[in-house]
This record gives C-alpha cells, sequence and structure tokens, in this order.
C-alpha cells in the first residue's frame, strides 16, 4: 500500500531514493500537501523540475500518477468525463420495443456509459493517486473555475448521476510556468510552492545523481558554467535538465576536459536560441578561458 | 499533533497580527490562508526555524512578489517580537542583537577578536551552517557597526564588512576545486555570497527597524502607480507585465466568443459527426469564428514629453510585434521613421530600444513633436496600403508645440483605415489643456487613458473584439 511520511526529513530522504534532490521548501511543502490534503500550486521558470516533482512524489509514496496536460481549449469532456454516445445509441437501438422510457433513461445513465478522463479518474481510483495538472497557465480562465470544486472538495457534480465524491486523497500539483496570472480563487485553495534555478551546490549533486559516471570535476566545472550562463541576459536561461543533457553528452563524447572547443561544440544543448548562442559565445567564451 | 497542543499562549494573535501586517502591505491573506497556516503548523516540528518560515509561505503568499515582502516582513515581525520580548525578560546578548544602532556591544561585553570572528565565519560558510552564518552575520555588523553608519547603502555596508573580514574567494573567482579540499584560507564564491546576503539581510533589516517602514520593493505595482512619472522602469518588470499581456491577446478572443450566441452551422462536419449517431444530427458543429487578425500600423511618440512613458510604449510595441505578423511601427518626433526592421531583426528589448534610440534619426531640429508634418509623412508612406482591414494605434500625448495639429490630414488616415485608436499617456484629466490638441483629434478616433498595465488591458480588450 501507499507510502504515509511522518516527518519532512522523511519525505527529503524518500524523494532523493528515488532519484529526486528536493530543496528543503520542496520537501516541506510536498509532506504538508499529503498530511494536509491539499492542492499544491507549483510555480517557477521552465525545466526547473516542476513536473519531475509530482512523478517522483508518486513513485515515493507508490501511487498512481494521473496526468493532465493542459492547453488552451481544454474542456470538460476531456479533463472530467464524457457520455459514451456511440454505446448509448447502441444500448437504445438494442431495446426491444415495450421498454419503458424511464426504464431506459435511467439506464443509458449509468456508469456503464460514463467515459472516465483523468480528472475523474483520480478522485474515483481506488488506491489513492497522484494527481498532476500540468501548465495550468495554459488554459483559459473558464477551466479554472470548473477546477474549484475538486481542488476544494475533491467531488465532481455530474448532472445526471449526481456527486461523485472521492473514494480517496488523491495528493494533487498544478504546476504553472507563470505566464499568466491565475485567479485569486484558484490559488487561494493552493499550497504555493516556488521552485527556482537550484544553488550551485544543490545542483552539482543533481547532476551527480543524475550521470554518476561523469567525474566529479568535470561535473562541478559543468555546473560553474550553467551558473555563468544563467547570470546573463537571455531569453531561454538553461534549465536543470538541460545541465544534465549536457553531462551527459559529455559522457558520450568521452570528455575528459570541459575546454574552450568542446564547451563551444556542445553549447547548443544548453542555448537555444540564436542570439542567445552569440551572447554566450561572446561573454562566456572570454570568461571561461580564465576560469577552466 | 505536536504543535496544537503545545502552542505557547497568545501565539495565535501573534499570527494574525503578522498577517494584518502583510495585508497592510498590499498580500492578500485570506481567513482560509490563516487557517490553512495553523494547520499546516500542527504538522510540522517548531525546532527548525526554516521549517516554520517555509510552512508560513507555503501557505500564505503566493506569488514571487508577495514572497519577497513576506520574507522582509516575517524578519521585521518577528525579530521585533524577540527584541520586545527580550526587553521585557531583561535578556541581554554580548553582541548587541544585529542592532547596528546599538554600537556599545562591542565595547560592552567582552573584547570581540576579530581573528576569532573571522575564522568562526569562514567555518559556518565551509559548512554551510545558516543558522552560524547568520548570527556571525549580526556579530560582524555590530563589530564594523560604527564604521558602516555613515554609508547607508547596504552594497557598500557589505562589501565594507567583507573586506573587514577578509574573506576572499580564491584567485579568479572560479569554480570550487572539487577533487581536494579548498586551501584554509580560500572559500567558494557561492559561500561568500550565502554570508553576503545574510550580512545584507541583517542590514536591510536594522534598517527597515531605523526608518521603521518597509524600504519601497514592489516593482509591479510601483509600475502600476507611477508610471508616467518615475524613473526608467525596470524593463524586467515591465516585460513580465506584457507577457502577460501577450496571452490575453491570443485568448481574448475565446471569451468574447462565447458571449455572442450567433454562430454558422457547420453542414459539412455536422453531416459528419451525425454518423457517429447512426445518421442523425445529434450534436451540431459551428464553424469557428475567428478572432480578428487586424492588420495593425502603430505610431509612437519618442518626444522628450513623453520620456517617461515611452519605455512603457516600446514594449507594448515590442509585445504586440511578437502577437501579430502583419504589423507595421514607426516612431516620431517631428519626422516620422519605419521601425518594423529593427524589430524584425532584434529580439531582445534592450536592444531594440537602443537602435531605436541611436539611428531612427527623428528629431529634426527642435525636438519638439511636429504632429501635422508627422501625419503628412505618414500618409505619404502608407497611402497605398491603408485599408479597411487595417487598425491604426497612435502613442502620443497629442501635444503640438502650438504647431498645426492637421486634423484633416489626420482625418484622412482615419478614413482610409478601418480603426483608430489613440493611447493617450496623461491622466483625462490634462487633456485638452495647455498646448494638448487631443479634442480634434478625439473626433475621428476612440482615445484612450493609458500608462498603466490594467488601462492598457482594457484597450487589448477593444482591440480584439471580434467585431465592431
Amino acid at each position: 500500500m501507499s507510502v504515509e511520511p511522518a516527518s519532512v526529513e522523511e519525505v527529503a530522504a524518500g524523494l532523493h531514493s528515488v532519484g529526486y534532490l528536493p530543496a528543503q521548501s520542496t520537501a516541506l511543502v510536498a509532506y504538508l500537501a499529503v498530511r494536509l490534503g491539499k492542492p499544491v500550486l507549483v510555480e517557477g521558470p521552465a525545466g526547473v523540475g516542476k513536473t519531475e516533482l509530482a512523478k517522483a512524489l508518486a513513485k515515493y509514496l507508490e501511487r498512481e500518477l494521473v496526468r493532465l496536460q493542459c492547453y488552451e481549449g481544454l474542456d470538460e469532456a476531456k479533463a472530467l468525463y464524457e457520455w459514451n454516445y456511440r454505446k448509448q445509441l447502441l444500448r437504445i437501438q438494442a431495446e426491444a420495443d415495450g421498454t419503458g422510457w424511464s426504464a431506459v433513461q435511467d439506464d443509458i445513465f449509468g456508469h456503464e456509459f460514463l467515459l472516465e478522463r483523468p480528472l475523474l479518474h483520480a478522485i474515483a481510483s481506488d488506491s489513492p493517486v497522484v494527481l498532476l495538472i500540468d501548465e495550468i497557465d495554459k488554459t483559459d480562465q473558464e477551466f479554472e473555475a470548473m477546477l474549484l470544486e475538486l481542488l476544494s472538495d475533491f467531488q465532481i457534480t455530474i448532472p445526471e448521476l449526481g456527486r461523485v465524491e472521492a473514494r480517496t486523497h488523491p495528493v494533487v500539483l498544478l504546476t504553472s510556468n507563470n505566464t499568466r496570472e491565475l485567479t485569486e480563487a484558484l490559488k487561494r485553495r493552493c499550497l504555493y510552492l516556488w521552485l527556482d534555478y537550484p544553488e550551485t551546490q544543490h545542483e552539482l549533486a543533481i547532476v551527480r545523481l543524475h550521470v554518476p559516471e561523469l567525474s566529479e570535476t568535470l561535473s562541478a566545472k559543468l555546473v560553474e558554467v550553467v551558473r555563468l550562463v544563467r547570470e546573463l541576459d537571455l531569453k531561454k536561461p538553461p534549465s536543470v535538465a538541460e545541465s544534465i543533457d549536457w553531462a551527459r553528452a559529455l559522457l558520450l563524447l568521452g570528455a575528459d576536459d570541459l575546454d574552450e572547443t568542446t564547451f563551444r561544440s556542445t553549447l547548443s544543448i544548453i542555448v537555444k536560441h540564436r542570439t542567445d548562442l552569440d551572447t554566450v559565445a561572446e561573454r562566456v567564451g572570454v570568461k571561461l578561458s580564465g576560469v577552466l | 499533533m505536536t504543535g496544537s497542543a503545545t502552542r505557547p499562549e497568545g501565539f495565535d494573535a501573534r499570527m494574525l497580527e503578522f498577517a494584518e501586517g502583510l495585508r497592510a502591505e498590499g498580500v492578500a491573506v485570506g481567513t482560509s490562508a490563516m487557517l490553512d497556516a495553523f494547520a499546516a503548523l500542527a504538522e510540522i516540528g517548531w525546532s527548525e526555524p526554516r521549517q516554520f518560515r517555509e510552512a508560513l509561505a507555503a501557505t500564505l503568499v503566493k506569488s514571487p512578489e508577495d514572497r519577497r515582502i513576506f520574507e522582509l516582513l516575517f524578519e521585521r515581525f518577528f525579530f521585533r517580537a524577540v527584541e520586545a520580548e527580550a526587553l521585557r525578560l531583561d535578556v541581554r546578548e554580548g553582541d548587541g542583537g544585529g542592532d547596528a544602532d546599538r554600537n556599545d556591544g562591542i565595547t560592552g561585553g567582552e573584547e570581540l577578536d576579530y581573528e576569532a570572528l573571522r575564522d568562526a565565519v569562514v567555518q559556518a560558510i565551509r559548512e554551510e551552517d545558516e543558522s552560524a552564518m547568520r548570527d556571525l552575520a549580526r556579530l560582524a555588523i555590530a563589530a564594523f557597526g560604527r564604521r558602516s553608519e555613515g554609508s547607508g547603502v547596504l552594497g557598500v555596508d557589505v562589501q565594507r564588512i567583507r573586506r573587514g573580514l577578509g574573506l576572499r574567494s580564491e584567485p579568479g573567482g572560479g569554480s570550487p576545486s572539487p577533487t581536494s579540499p579548498p586551501p584554509s584560507d580560500q572559500l567558494s564564491r557561492q559561500g561568500i555570497r550565502r554570508f553576503e546576503r545574510h550580512l545584507r539581510a541583517e542590514l536591510e533589516r536594522s534598517q527597515v527597524q531605523r526608518t521603521g517602514s518597509l524600504p519601497p520593493a514592489r516593482p509591479l505595482s510601483e509600475l502600476d502607480r507611477a508610471l508616467p512619472s518615475g524613473p526608467l522602469q525596470d524593463l524586467a518588470a515591465v516585460h513580465r507585465v506584457v507577457a502577460q499581456l501577450k496571452r490575453r491577446l491570443a485568448t481574448q478572443g475565446r471569451e468574447a466568443r462565447g458571449s455572442k450566441r450567433h454562430a454558422h452551422v457547420d453542414v459539412r462536419r455536422t453531416m459528419r459527426a451525425s454518423l457517429q449517431t447512426g445518421g442523425v444530427p445529434v450534436e451540431l458543429k459551428y464553424r469557428p469564428r475567428r478572432p480578428r487578425r487586424p492588420e495593425l500600423y502603430v505610431l509612437c511618440d519618442v518626444s522628450t514629453s513623453v520620456t517617461s512613458a515611452s519605455v512603457f510604449f516600446l514594449s507594448v510595441l515590442h509585445a504586440l510585434h511578437d502577437s501579430f505578423r502583419k504589423m507595421r511601427s514607426f516612431v516620431f518626433v517631428e519626422r516620422i521613421s519605419e521601425v518594423t526592421d529593427v524589430f524584425a531583426r532584434e529580439r531582445s528589448f534592450r536592444a531594440v530600444s537602443e537602435a531605436i534610440g541611436k539611428d531612427a534619426g527623428v528629431a529634426d531640429v527642435s525636438g519638439y513633436t511636429d504632429y501635422g508634418r508627422v501625419w503628412r509623412e505618414f500618409l505619404e508612406q502608407v497611402e497605398d496600403d491603408l485599408h479597411p482591414r487595417a487598425t491604426v494605434i497612435v502613442l502620443g500625448d497629442a501635444r503640438t508645440n502650438g504647431r498645426d495639429p492637421s486634423a484633416d490630414v489626420f482625418a484622412r488616415i482615419v478614413a482610409r483605415a478601418g480603426r483608430t485608436f489613440w493611447l493617450n499617456p496623461e491622466p483625462r484629466l490634462y487633456w485638452n489643456y495647455g498646448d494638448s490638441v487631443i479634442a480634434s483629434y478625439e473626433r475621428y478616433c476612440e482615445a484612450y487613458e493609458c500608462w498603466t498595465t490594467s488601462q492598457l488591458e482594457e484597450f487589448v480588450k477593444a482591440l480584439t473584439r471580434p467585431d465592431r
């Protein structure tokens, strides 16, 4: 059965054991989310591990991860539930003559004809799950409003069936890249966690955890360079995920030192805009020769 | 539940006071958030100050800006509470409690050994012991208090204390050498920075104490309030707002569509869908209503009378360029210059504004706006391209410096274009006062007062409304 953490330290250790190195505040908020049963709104720049946190949490708690990827135009039919029209129609056509109207009506609006979408699935599941609502800022405000019932009471109202209440209490994580201001009503129902780029030591530990084969010296250099790059005024600063990708690439290339040529040839792994490439090559290239 | 049983008397009242403080600074803390905070505090251990703080932060504040205010206020509030309590119980610390005003801290107690202090700091930084670092930062400030009194600039004081303690990062300022432990008197830059942050926090705190108010540190609302007269705005802050705006530009059409029930049935798609239901058209498919994608002509005044607003205007221009493909932009003072290429070439806002500042060449002799000439030149350049689906937006204060407003030429522009908007960075109160001639233009177009982001949003709604 699923794991019930008893302290913040336990959560931190647990997340670590499944390959996610949480900052102190992250572990604390995750712990509170499990204990209080409140949804967590995770915000921060792209690629700092918001989605990863949900995955790791699901793994650590030994729960199923139900994921709802948000996009513009996402509606109830795709997020909550949908009636299976085809099956309903077949049911009606297969009906023998003389069956009363109410009998059919009761029949075709039953659970058998309901298609579960992620949110309903998360709620109706027999064992508790981790529900990840990813990139909530990509949806419209109307969708947010629809979520409110789910987030505060863990129930969904289906007009034909009535209320579906949660059988088990899911841990809910909502992520946002902060491209849009979310409504106060939504924020009020959530715990708030701001994930930022990790500090150098922390990031080094993350890189070492994911790419242990890369020598420690090289990893340290890599992390330091990434930090330098992040300090520049870029369109898209390199994320943690990109640091790890870079480390993997260096490992594949068999690089044993991060020198000027290696840096230039692999630069495109961490920097992904043409103008950014120029800036980095220009500014960091000079610094590099001093650092490395 | 560890907390609820052992919660000290009067603690709840303190928490409510703290929430009041947050509200006074403009952080929306609801009753439900407070209940959450209490529930959270019941779940965690109280021995670790960081957990206490993080638990409060997670439940009470919901944005990075609010978090900053929270940090400042948290420091001040609980610091004060502790100080008051210490006074009441007559507890005295040898180090003066980090209060820069009480310089007698060092002379009063035992003499402070600078070497010992320095060693302790180095030790704490190396071990990444946050609470020790904080205590030592207080100690250091007390020790150097007298000298730091004069400057009043936090950054300077921090650096002075750091130098006074002789803390240096290793030569080249590079990465900590991970293979061997660093030599005894060298520290990673990261570590020193962390210590500096504690120093800064402590100094800021004592400054907050001294002046008895929060330092003005709210870029967003600052931006909201003081666009026309304020100093050069923080570009990042403008950009953040504009990024949200861009998003709204993209979704606005959808919202407006919902409110209008008039729609065309798409017969083909309806028939196809009906196959699923045995040929009965159960579900009607409608033709999507496309949001209006206007072709934009934007004219932006960059003369001195609108200097304070022009950063705002340029960033609006920048955002519009990201959202609309068919767009031509012009800047003007005495004459007009097309800058569409600049925006197409340069992606970063800084580069754009520099390029425009450098080689737009719009000021002629006097540097005063000449609207009449601007209209004529504009019409000359685009007369053939203007058509009823085009939208013209003018960003300017309509101050002609006594010159001929040439409203008739403007009227011709309006007549050729589909819609024309005027965004005026002055409060409506000042319109038509002095040399402002907005009234003669307003006859032909819709004029909006626009110098805050919320006003801009109002305008954006008007702009993307599906149809007239």
